[in-house]
């Protein structure tokens, strides 16, 4: 029977048709999977553990390990928390459950989502199925690089300032960035609470939508989250008459971005307008001018309170030492990687006395300006439209020993991340034979329409996006 | 210099565990009891991804305590995260407002014996507690030098709320009597038991003298571990000697904390840190502020009842004030009240509902007004027995005073004057005393009369006869 499911091209709805139709059992879709895994995984490291007995009625998934699972290991990319198995799963992973949807594994991260490479994993960096040379984006490119390779129809990743749509750039597939607040944290392994946002990542615009209805909503274990607006569509326009479009003057004036990715980008565009798009030139001078350093000093004071409880105490590994302090100071000292501690450095400095104000507090307040600058753009647009990364995948190991370039990255995605904006990277073409992703961004609770954008430009693009070696 | 002139400036901070069904961000219970580590949950664990959710009672109870005191009540309160590193501290911070707290700016009229006297409330907010650690081994109760700590989570998490007064206390009874009419107004409100055997009630004093008449502010020092009402006395006490009798030799008073030991009276000074903390305060991303609605505040603005300090005022008029003081923090005016109502005399109904009531350890809202009410109006009359027994029954379901009120105490002196000689010649010593001018050992004639006669006595005559003896001769 597996000899039917081809993993490489299946989609998740098609698998559910498969399901539904009897034509494949949950068990033998599951099994399907596990043999590309095994087939393929050795090269891309894309799980850090694979779940053997398929419990779902319903098709595979693959869970970010920052995503808490009920008696399975999550470590968020950490030596600190090798071992350490969750006694409840996070609400995302109990909605998937319910949904019949089996899991698979769990993926590869960054250290505690901390990169844009999988390169922090204390496990080892997870590889680009275009090419085993390059990185596949993080922190989610393990749950990317599984869902392009074949390894998984869909997965959740999470995302604090890109971490699904870069690594859905890179990989050539789609994520969904969700509106801060739609989808809940509890159980998430938090990085940046204010910013954490998880979301799903798959082969089309309409599996996105479909998982993005199985995980969203008000949840009562989270006080920040909210009810949807309307309930998700999934998309099947092919036209997007009247739908306006503006892109940031000062995002494409980006010397960062690169010349193929800013070709992909503007044919996009141009495929849009074809569409029946009207596409602008919109300004967002502070997003982008302060967005980066904004970022990280919101995102390292957040962090170094929320990895504060990694103290040797309750769980995961304790490095035994004379006096609590001692054994606190080596636990963590042996436990966290270079990045984990390079940001609780930041953060703690950024939220100390005397500093407080001009670091955090200004970063605040900048923030607070990013968000009306989005809004007022929103005025004009329906939606905004960037490349999602500067660049493509780049090699393993070019930007490791360089945390500036490595944040650099994200200069495109941080901004509507700090604004709380949903955001949806879509293949758009090819630079260099590796992929490119166009990010959509939209105002809040908008995700119906960033959906049947998507949907639009994917249909009309009609991208190949198996990677050659693969086919 | 004599200590007169120096006059203590006191502020108190002062934490309450509420006494909500479950913890303030999980759904534990909260209680006492449990086996350890039994009333945990992932959120009070703070296992990763775990997040907190408020309470909803217990910002209504904090809304509650603060109008009972006088404070604003914010429209926008916000959860701060304060970090630091302790074992009983599982997030790694605590959860507590900061710089929006839910209450500002109230104050309490504390009714002294030289009138009243009021006490500002700079703030009460909402926080979490802390854990339990148990440090085995080494310097008893520190967890430098013990052996190892165990954690009890189960505390963890529980509802607190801080309130902080202004240094407008001036001395260890004012700070007690300001003090017992807060935790009068606390259990009334029914938000916690506050006790502070219990540690439901904990208070910790910062403490500072200056020379009388000043209003300048000199160095504090902060006073922790006084878990009774009588330990705040002591330990405040010993700790404005300290600090008079610095400044008295020429020494200064450096900024400290303070631990006051039970068992000698003393305060021991903490060991310094190497470093002066840094919380880190920063607004609790995981919440949304607390936005109480002002429909709320006005329903519960209208459902305080009448508060203590307007009730010892108002008895106070009719009484005395500390009449009024002991019945109002005992919880003892509405039987007080109930019982005048009924027909007893006001004095004599306060002193038998404060002392021999409570003496005998009766539940003051078990007892009928009408039948005490005639317990008091026969008190001088009936033999002591006869009256103590009753008062030891008056809280029985269905307690009749009446066959209490049918006993009479023996009064013909013809039977009591034996037993007064008798008394009279086993304690020469004392005679000596009454006569060369101790007259305060009347009572004790009086009392030893009473005991041999099993209660039976009319001690308004025994009284007599032995004043008569005594000065006769």
């Amino acid at each position: 029977m597996t000899a039917l499911v081809d993993t490489l091209r299946l989609t998740a709805e098609d698998a559910i048709g498969l399901v539904e139709r009897k034509e494949v059992s949950p068990a033998e879709l599951h099994a399907a999977y596990r043999e590309a895994i095994a087939e393929r995984d050795g090269e891309l490291h894309a799980y850090l553990r694979t779940v053997d007995e398929a419990e779902g009625t319903s098709i595979p998934i693959a869970l970010k390990d920052v995503i808490s699972t009920k008696g399975v290991e999550t470590t968020a990319g950490s030596k600190i928390l090798s071992g350490y198995v969750p006694v409840f799963d996070a609400t995302v992973a109990a909605r998937c459950r319910a949904a019949g949807l089996t899991l698979l594994g769990k993926t590869n991260t960054d250290e505690f989502a901390m990169g844009s490479s999988t390169e922090n994993s204390a496990f080892g960096p997870s590889r680009n199925p275009w090419d085993p040379m390059l990185v596949p984006g993080g922190s989610g490119g393990g749950t990317s690089a599984a869902v392009t390779a074949g390894l998984a129809p869909w997965g959740l990743g999470s995302d604090t300032g890109g971490s699904i749509k870069q690594p859905s750039a890179l990989c050539g597939n789609v994520g969904l960035r969700p509106t801060y607040g739609t989808v809940s944290r509890f159980g998430v392994v938090a990085f940046a609470s204010s910013l954490d946002q998880v979301g799903p990542v798959a082969k089309t615009v309409r599996d996105v939508a479909l998982l993005y209805s199985v995980i969203a909503g008000r949840d009562p274990a989270d006080s920040t989250t909210v009810e949807l607006a309307e309930s998700v569509v999934l998309p099947d326009e092919e036209r997007l008459a009247g739908l306006r479009i503006g892109v940031p003057r000062q995002a494409t004036a980006l010397d960062a971005i690169e010349p193929g990715v800013r070709a992909a980008f503007e044919a996009a565009l141009a495929r849009l307008e074809e569409l029946g798009a009207e596409v602008g030139e919109c300004e967002l001078p502070r997003a982008f001018d302060y967005g980066i350093a904004c970022y990280y000093l919101i995102a390292p004071a957040e962090a170094s309170s929320n990895l504060a409880r990694y103290d040797g105490v309750r769980y995961g590994p304790r490095s035994d030492d004379a006096t609590y302090r001692e054994m606190v100071e080596r636990t963590r000292d042996e436990g966290f990687g270079d990045e984990p501690k390079r940001r609780i450095m930041l953060g703690t400095y950024a939220l100390s006395a005397g500093y407080y104000d001009a670091y955090y507090g200004q970063a605040q307040k900048v923030r607070t300006l990013i968000m009306r600058e989005h809004a007022a753009a929103f005025e004009q647009f329906d939606l905004l439209a960037t490349p999602t990364s500067p660049t493509v995948a780049f090699p393993v190991g070019d930007k490791a020993a360089d945390p500036l370039a490595m944040y650099a990255c994200d200069l495109l995605t941080i901004p509507s991340c700090l604004a709380g904006l949903p955001g949806l990277s879509v293949p758009c073409g090819f630079s260099e034979g590796l992929p490119v992703g166009i990010q959509l961004i939209g105002p809040q609770l908008s995700e119906n329409r960033l959906f049947r954008a998507g949907h639009a430009l994917e249909r009309s693009l009609g991208l190949d996006l198996v990677p050659e070696r693969l086919r | 210099m004599s200590a007169t002139s120096w006059e203590p400036v006191i502020g108190l901070e002062i934490h309450v565990q509420l006494k909500t069904r479950t913890k303030m961000f999980c759904r534990c219970p909260v209680g006492f009891g449990a086996g350890e580590n039994t009333q945990t949950c992932p959120v009070c664990l703070g296992f990763p991804g775990a997040l907190p959710v408020p309470n909803r009672t217990a910002i209504e109870w904090v809304v509650k305590l603060g109008l009972a005191l006088g404070c604003e009540i914010a429209p926008r309160a916000v959860f701060a995260r304060k970090n630091y590193f302790y074992p009983d501290l599982p997030k790694g911070y605590q959860i507590s407002q900061y710089d929006l707290p839910s209450c500002t700016n109230g104050k309490m009229i504390v009714t002294l014996q030289e009138g009243e006297h009021e006490v500002g409330i700079v703030r009460a907010h909402l926080e979490e507690d802390a854990a339990k650690n148990v440090h085995v081994g080494g310097r008893s109760g520190r967890i430098g030098g013990a052996d190892y700590t165990l954690v009890d989570y189960n505390r963890g998490g529980t509802p607190l709320v801080e309130i902080v007064t202004a240094p407008d206390l001036h001395s260890a009874e004012e700070a007690r009597s300001f003090l017992q009419l807060l935790r009068q107004t606390i259990v009334e409100l029914g938000i916690s038991d506050a006790e502070m055997e219990k540690g439901t009630l904990r208070v910790d004093a910062n403490v500072s003298v200056r020379p009388a008449g000043s209003d300048e502010l000199r160095t504090r020092t902060e006073i922790k571990n006084m878990n009774s009402f009588s330990h705040i006395g002591r330990g405040i006490e010993a700790e404005i000697a300290r600090q008079i009798e610095a400044w008295e030799s020429g020494g200064v008073v450096e900024q400290h904390t303070y631990d006051f030991d039970v068992s000698s009276g003393t305060l021991t000074a903490r060991r310094e840190k190497e470093e002066a903390d840094d919380y880190r305060y920063f607004p609790e991303p995981d919440l949304v502020p607390v936005e109480p609605p002002e429909e709320l505040v006005e329903r519960l603005r209208a459902e305080l009842p009448e508060l203590p300090a307007a009730r010892i005022r108002r008895i106070g008029e009719s009484l005395d004030h500390d009449r009024a003081v002991v019945l109002v923090t005992g919880g003892l005016d509405v039987l007080w009240e109930t019982t005048v109502a009924a027909g007893a005399d006001a004095v004599g109904a306060a002193n038998v509902v404060a002392n021999q009531l409570v003496g005998a350890g009766v539940d003051p809202s078990a007892v009928d007004p009408g039948e005490l009410a005639k317990l008091v109006g026969a008190r001088e009359r009936i033999p002591r027995k006869a009256f103590d027994e009753a008062i030891g029954r008056v809280g029985e379901p269905g307690f009749s005073a009446e066959p209490y009120l049918a006993q009479e105490a023996v009064s013909d002196t013809g039977s009591l004057e034996p037993v007064v000689d008798a008394i009279l010649a086993a304690n020469p010593a004392q005679v000596e005393q009454y006569r060369g001018g101790k007259q305060g050992l009347l009572g004790f004639f009086v009392g030893q009369v009473m005991k041999e006669t099993k209660g039976a006595a009319d001690a308004r005559v025994v009284n007599d006869l032995v004043r008569a003896k005594l000065d006769g001769g």
